[in-house]
This record gives C-alpha cells, structure tokens and sequence, in this order.
C-alpha cells in the first residue's frame, strides 16, 4: 500500500501536520481569581499540552465517606451524590482543568492544578454546607428538662466535679486569645477553627478549680444546672449560655441518650458555632430548637457573599426556589415575633433574629468575625449543595508551584543532555545512517508529544522518565536495523539489497521486543496510581511511535536517499 | 565504518558456571541483607504524612525533632533534602488517638510542630503527601499485581511468537533482575516509593527487550545453521548481537545518567535503580536467559530435537555432571 516513495511521504507529511495541529499553542479560556478574590475570565495562548500536578504545582485529594459520625445508608448512592456536589463546587472554586473522578467503588479524587492555597482548597471540598432554618423553642423547654437530667446524671454516677464557670484570670486571658485567632484569622480554614479552639480551651479546663463551685448550684447541686443558664429576659428564647472552658464537657454529658431522652419531644440542641463574649467571660450559647426545620439548604437556588453596608462585615444572601420560598413564606408568616436560627452543619450561625414580618424567597447569613473570603467560600459551597455525608482525606499530595517549576527545569536540562548525547554516539558511529536515525528521533519526539497532547494525557515527572526511556528504546531500534544492515555488507549483498534485509530481518525483533515492553506498560497503567499510570501513558505512546519511525519513517528516508543515488556502492553506516 | 565487537566469538556459554557464581555472589548477600533489614517503604506504601519545607533558615534536626515529639508524632524521620535548608519530614506513624485513615489530624500535627519549630510563615511546604494506610496497602498489592500479571502476559506472548521454552528462560531471567535489583535498592537503602517501583518495572521490560532480542537471533539461527548444536547456536547468538547490545546499552546508560545528575532529587532514585536495572538485565540475558534456555531444552527438548541430532555427530555431548541450578527461583 504505501510501496512508493510519494504515498509514504503523504502519510509522514499527514502525521506530522497532525502532531503539530496538536501541538500548537492556542486560546485557552482560565477562570483565575482576580486581587479582590472575584473570579473572572481570562484568555491566554499556550501550547495544550497539560503538566501534571508534579509540574506546575497543585494538590492531589482522595477522599472517602466519612462514616465514623454519620453511617451512610446508601454509600454508593451518597458517593456519587458527592461527586457531583464536588464537581459544582470544584468548577466555582477556579482552577484551570480541575480532576473530580470517582476511582472504585468508594473514592473520590480531586486533583487542582496550581493552587495556592491549599488549605482554603480543603475546606471547601470537606465542608458539609447543610443549611437548616429552625424556630427557637419559646416556653423554656431545656430550662424544664434540667433538673431531670442531673437526676438522671446522679444516677448514673455523674457528680457535678468542681468546675470552673468562673475562669480564672489566666484561662480568662487565654480564652481570649484563642478565640480572636478563630474569629480574625486570615488563613481561610473556614468555621473549623474557632470550633478547635473552642475544644482546646475546654480540654484545658478540668483541671481542678475549688474556688468557683460554691455559687453554681441553685438546682441541687446539679452538673448541668449549674452549667447551663438561660439567657434570661433580655436574650432570645430557648437561648442559654455555657462558660466557653465548660463547652466540651457539657456537650458530651448532653450526648450521654438517657441525657437525651429527658428533653421534651421535637425539641433538638444546637451549640452556636463560635463562643462570643458576654461581658468578660467567654460564653457558648446553646439553642433549644424545633426539631423540624422550615426549609433546608436544599431549596436553595442562588447565594453570594456581600458586604454589609450597616456593619460593613460579611454576609452571605441567598434566594431560594419557588417551593422553597413558599414554604418560607407561610411558616415564617405563622412565626412573626418568634426567633429563627440559622443553622450551617448543625451549628448556629450568629444568634437568631427576630422573624419581623413574613419573609419571601430571599434572605440573609450575618457571619461574625468572618472575612469577605470566607463568606465567599460559604457562598460557594451553599450554591453547589450539601454533602450527604461529610468525607474525610485519605490520601493528600501537594507540590508547591516553585518546586515543580524546578522539577520541569531540571527534567528539560536532563533530557537535552541526554539526548545531546545520544545523538553525539549515533553520528560518531554510523555517520550519515546516524543522522537519519537523529532526525527520525526528532520525528519521533513530535509524534509523541503530539499524541500526547491529542488524547489530553498530563505531563508529569515520570511521564518525562517515560519519555527519556523510550528515547532509548527508538535508539534501539535504529541500532539492530543499522546492526543488521552491516552484516548483510559483510556478507557482501549490495548497499540496496542490505538495507531491504535490515529492515526486515529486524523487524522481528522489534515487533516481539516492543509489543512485550507495551505489554508491561499496559499493567502499570491498569494498576498503577498517579505518577506511574504517567509513566505508564508515555512509555506506551513512546513505543508506538517509535515503532513507527523506526521500521516506516526512517525506511523512507533510505529509500528517498537510494534513490537519489543509485549506483551508491558503499552505504555510509 | 566503525565496529566494535564485530566477529566476536566469546564462550558466553562455556562459562556459564562462573557466571551462576557471579549470580550467586550478589543475589544470596543481598537477599539475606532484605530478610534482615527489610525494605525502606515509602509513606506512599506505609502510609503517613510527608512534609517537604523550604526554611528561611537552617535548623537542628534535633529541634524540629522536639518539636515533633511535642505534638506526639513520635520516631518521625528528619532528613536534608538537596539545599541546606530544605528539609523532609516523614512521619509513618499516626497522631495517637486519630483514625489512621483519615489524614488530616496527622498532617495538621507536622504543620503545627513547624509552626511552634520555625514560627509560621518562616517556611514554605514545597510538597506534601499523606496518605492512609488503607490506600497504601492497596497501592502495595496493586504494585505487586503489577509484576505478576505482566510476567504472565509476557509469558503468554513468547509463548505465542516463540515458544513456551523461550518464554519461561526470559521470565526466569527477569525474577533474576527483579531479586537483583530490589536487593539494590535494599543495600543502598532507597526508598521503595511509586518512583521506584516504576523504575523496576520499566527495568523489568528493558531486560525482557534485551532478552528477546538474543531470543529472536536464536530462532533465526536455528532455521539458519541446522548443523550446530544449541550450545553454539545460542553462542552464535549472543556474539552477533553483541554490538547491538553495547551501543543500545551504551545509550541507554548515557540517558539514564543524565537524568542521575540533572534530573534532580525526585528523578534520582528511579535513574539510579533504572542504571543498575540496565547492567543487570544485560548481564542475565547473556548469562542467564540463554543458559537456562539449554538446560530447558535438554530436560524437555523441543519438537524439531534442534541440533541435538547434529550434536552427537559434531561436538561431544555437554558434561553430564551436576549442573548448577540458577539461583532465582
């Protein structure tokens, strides 16, 4: 089929506008944050040739269910629920050509390129963002249910240990600075902070205080009595405060189900999501809510982070459905005068605002404390959906964008010396046959590429091992057709008669020798992660390449080269 | 023109004895070396937290150490990294009381002890892994699935082109340079990463390359020169493509050594074991691949009895002593 000189040239001529029609560098739309942390649209030119994580720098996530505080009915189908919450929130979030992808049965994996900051990356990705609206309970239904559970607690051989609900100066001053940390922080690791340093706080507070028991305990010397107050006339109903050092302690005593049991029916506690301060102590406040709530984050449509023009602080509006804006609607007409809380993963956001009027599809999240950043990751991760059920990282890997910058520097300067090299040994040693053979290797380093970048493969570090390697292995193959051809002229055959048989009597061990190394390729493909499936993806499109120059393009140029000199009796080889 | 080696006619064969010895001499001390002292698994197989810093300024490893301790990451490795003042950190075990499989308490620990070490912002985390030991067991087994099931594809193809007497001599000549250079990786006490890993495998398939080449002289010599016996056909063989053998290898190794000294400190590791991988293979394919060829060929002898009616007449029978078994096995 391809006998002639013309129709092979065609067929290289096509490869090659193909590889380069590949190659060449075009309009790529990126959605990058701008200085003030809107995303935004940007064009630019480059060469589509993807660099992998390794590279360009970027973060590699696997992540599983997180079933250690809520089991997952249905794994399978919350997996894939979180797959395509992830994938939403992952395309607001603005990274160029971001991998969502569920790899077996329970693994997600993301992986951004070029991040650069890979904690605000995290939290977006790990949040739950399960937005609940929930009406205060008005008649005092915790305050009721007290002293049943310190009897219940006596019972069980709880006593109410001397506990420090008056901090001491120390932990006073401590307690404040771990929370302005939580509250002022920079560093985006959205509402999990202030919660750590509320349990840090706490875990510090057992240690014994005799001096502040004597006047806690109205309620018979009750644990949880003397603990948790009620916020009194000022506050908001069903509101009650808890020294922020007590918080931990009271919140697993109110976890203890016989505790439990004792609150009325329909009655759920919730802890505010970052302790505030009354006066000089570090409070918590705990809300007594409807179980039922009057719509949840599901009805959502739409949600953006603004500032406040009355505190100039963050909040994050949102709109909700028609259904949902309906049902807002009436039970909110029903509350007028009641309080509602706004709940995020099962903490209260801010304390409850009075429900002035009946309110219609669009409303509003008051973040304290929080930056604009964070109100927009909120935003985010509301818009996109709630996570059926939180994932925990199992597997993180994170190259800073200096150091893959160096790996590309390095593996580039390591590729041109080694292929200098080579190139220096095959035209020392078979002179003109030798530079054929270089330029079927620049031919094949085209095609490879090119290939590379048709089927949208990520160039990683390995990924350039493979190259390097099956640079070597095109070598080869020049080497046994030039190895076979010298013996065929030993044996006397004449220039045009050895080159046929080179070709062929090589061919052989090309084909085995290669189809057996793309063989191994294949499993490390199949099996392999990350880095190696990279190298694995290389090395096979390496050696079909390289097939491909070696025993058609370099064949090509022998024929073009004896037929321009036919009466050639000597081969230069 | 230039030829090295040409006309070569060496007794790869008749050597064969000194050579199991060579064999012998780095595989038994280097795989009593594995039972001992074990391999140096990467994180990515053990599982745990690696944190690769950048610091502003150079720091004891035995206060980052303290500091480690403090947060109750204990026995974690602390290592330059290239630069004076880059450091890598492994940590294998996980925070007490976290659940090892979910990464973050541990990872955020390391972050914490370098925050009270070196003060934040006085370092930069250039790279960072950490991976649950769930996952790295299964990327352990995926790893050693790899191996097996290519070593039965290969089987399967020789068996297909050649036949299955070929195909066991070049398995049984790659678990030789598997052994040998995982025993490599062992003595020098690299890292058995992913990296690595790959580097094996990539060596698996060079060696098989070179392997299958020799193999493929083999059958051609046997139509070719139907008077000789084995011995000398396969020594026939490796002569002829001896050349070959050295400018492939010759390249081979010249690439690989670039990547060694330019490639930088990711790459180093996979260009090291890839280096000694390539001597190794070339070594068994002439040494231990033809070798257990013969010895295949005389236990089961193939269809066409090839050469062997030639070799009663032409060459006394083999010695009949005890033959050295090859040590892989």
């Amino acid at each position: 089929m391809f006998a002639t000189i013309r129709s092979r040239l065609i067929l290289i001529a096509v490869l090659v506008v193909a590889s380069v029609y590949f190659l060449f560098p075009r309009k790529v739309t990126i959605r990058e944050p701008g200085p003030n942390g809107v995303m935004h649209d940007v064009e630019m030119t480059r060469v589509p040739l993807k660099r992998g994580l390794d590279l360009q720098g970027g973060m590699h996530l696997a992540l599983e269910l997180d079933q250690s505080k809520q089991v997952s009915a249905d794994p399978k189908k919350d997996l894939d629920l979180a797959l395509t919450v992830l994938r939403k929130r992952i395309d607001e979030f603005g990274v160029e050509e971001p991998v969502v992808q569920k790899v077996g049965d329970d693994r997600i994996v993301v992986e951004l390129a070029g991040i650069t900051d890979p904690a605000r990356a995290k939290a977006i990705v790990q949040r739950s963002a399960f937005l609940e609206f929930k009406i205060t309970d008005k008649i005092g239904s915790l305050e009721k249910a007290l002293p049943a559970m310190d009897r219940t607690l006596r019972n069980l051989g709880i006593k109410g240990e001397p506990e420090p609900t008056k901090p001491s100066a120390v932990q006073q001053l401590l307690g404040g600075d771990s929370i302005r940390p939580g509250a002022k922080d920079s560093t985006p690791v959205g509402g999990k902070k202030p919660a750590r340093a509320g349990t840090k706080d706490s875990a510090r507070a057992p240690a014994p205080d005799t001096a502040a028991t004597a006047d806690t305990t109205p309620v018979a010397g009750g644990v949880l009595g003397g603990l948790v107050q009620p916020a009194g006339a000022g506050g908001v109903p069903g509101e009650y405060l808890v020294p922020e050092p007590a918080y931990a302690r009271v919140d697993s005593l109110l976890s203890i189900p016989a505790v439990a049991r004792q609150l009325p029916r329909g009655i759920v506690l919730r802890w505010s999501s970052a302790p505030s301060s009354v006066g000089v102590q570090p409070v918590r406040f705990l809300y007594a809510l409807d179980d039922k709530s009057i719509v949840t984050g599901s009805n959502l449509v739409d949600a953006q982070a603004q500032l406040d023009p009355l505190t100039n602080g963050p909040i994050v509006t949102f709109e909700l459905d028609r259904a949902g804006g309906r049902k807002f609607g009436e039970e909110t007409g029903k509350h007028v005068g009641d309080y509602m809380a706004i709940l995020l993963d099962g903490k209260v956001q801010g304390r409850p605002p009075v429900i002035q009027s009946r309110i219609g599809r669009n409303g509003q999240i008051t973040l304290g404390g929080k930056t604009l950043q964070e109100a927009q990751d909120l935003a985010l991760t509301l818009k996109a959906g709630a996570l059926p059920i939180p994932l925990k990282i199992v597997e993180e890997r994170q190259v800073g964008a200096s150091l893959g910058s160096d790996s590309i520097h390095k593996g580039i300067t390591a590729g041109l010396v080694g292929t200098a090299l080579v190139v220096l040994i095959m035209i020392g040693y078979y002179r003109l046959s030798g530079l054929l053979a270089v330029a079927a290797l620049g031919i094949y380093l085209l095609f490879t590429l090119g290939a590379l970048s048709m089927i949208g493969a990520t160039l990683t570090l390995p990924g350039l091992a493979g190259i390097v390697l099956s640079i070597g292995l095109t070598v080869d193959n020049n080497v046994l057709i030039f190895e076979r051809m010298r013996e065929e002229l030993i044996h006397g055959k004449t220039v045009r008669l050895a080159v046929d048989e080179g070709f062929r009597h090589a061919m052989n061990a090309i084909v085995d020798s290669n189809v057996c190394m793309v063989l191994t390729a294949l499993f490390l493909f199949q099996f392999g992660t990350g880095p190696v499936k990279g190298f694995a993806v290389t090395l096979i499109l390496g050696i079909v390449a390289s097939m491909i120059t070696s025993i058609f393009v370099t064949r090509t140029f022998y024929m073009i080269w004896l037929q321009r000199r036919p009466a050639m009796s000597t081969l230069s080889i | 023109m230039l030829r090295l080696f040409s006309n070569a006619k060496y007794d790869f064969i008749g050597v064969r004895t000194y050579a199991y010895g060579v064999t012998a001499l780095i595989l038994i001390p280097g795989l009593l070396f594995l039972l001992l002292k074990g391999l140096n698994y990467s994180i990515e197989f053990t599982g745990g937290t690696l944190l690769q810093i950048q610091s502003k300024k150079t720091v004891d490893v035995a206060h980052l150490r303290e500091g480690l301790d403090r947060e109750g990451i204990h026995g974690a490795e602390i290592q330059n990294f290239g630069a004076e003042n880059e450091y890598v950190i492994r940590a294998r075990v996980a925070k007490p009381g976290s659940d090892a499989n979910d990464t973050q308490a541990t990872a955020n620990a390391v972050g914490h002890a370098l925050d009270n070490v070196l003060g934040a912002g006085n370092y930069v985390v250039a790279r960072t892994e950490a991976v649950g030991p769930k996952v790295g067991g299964e990327l352990r087994q995926k790893a050693f699935l790899a191996i097996f099931l290519s070593f039965f594809a290969v089987l399967a193809y020789l068996a297909y082109r050649f036949e299955w007497r070929f195909g066991l001599a070049a398995i049984v000549a790659t678990a030789h340079d598997i052994l040998a250079t995982i025993a490599f990786v062992g003595v020098l006490r690299l890292e058995m990463s992913l990296t690595v890993v790959a580097a094996v495998l990539s060596m698996v398939g060079y060696s098989l390359n070179d392997t299958i080449i020799i193999f493929d002289r083999v059958r051609e010599n046997l139509h070719k020169h139907k008077h000789e016996s084995f011995e000398q056909i396969l020594n026939r063989s490796v002569n002829e493509t001896l050349p070959r053998s050295i400018l492939t290898h010759g390249t081979t190794l010249a690439t690989l050594l670039a990547l060694a000294i330019f490639g930088g400190e990711v790459i180093r590791p996979f260009a090291l074991v890839m280096f000694f991988g390539v001597f190794v293979g070339t070594f068994s394919s002439i040494y231990i691949a033809s070798p257990v060829l013969m010895a295949i060929e005389k236990r089961w002898p193939g269809p066409a009895a090839r050469g062997h009616l030639a070799s009663k007449k032409s060459t006394p029978p083999p010695p009949t002593g005890r033959k050295p078994q090859p040590v892989v096995r």
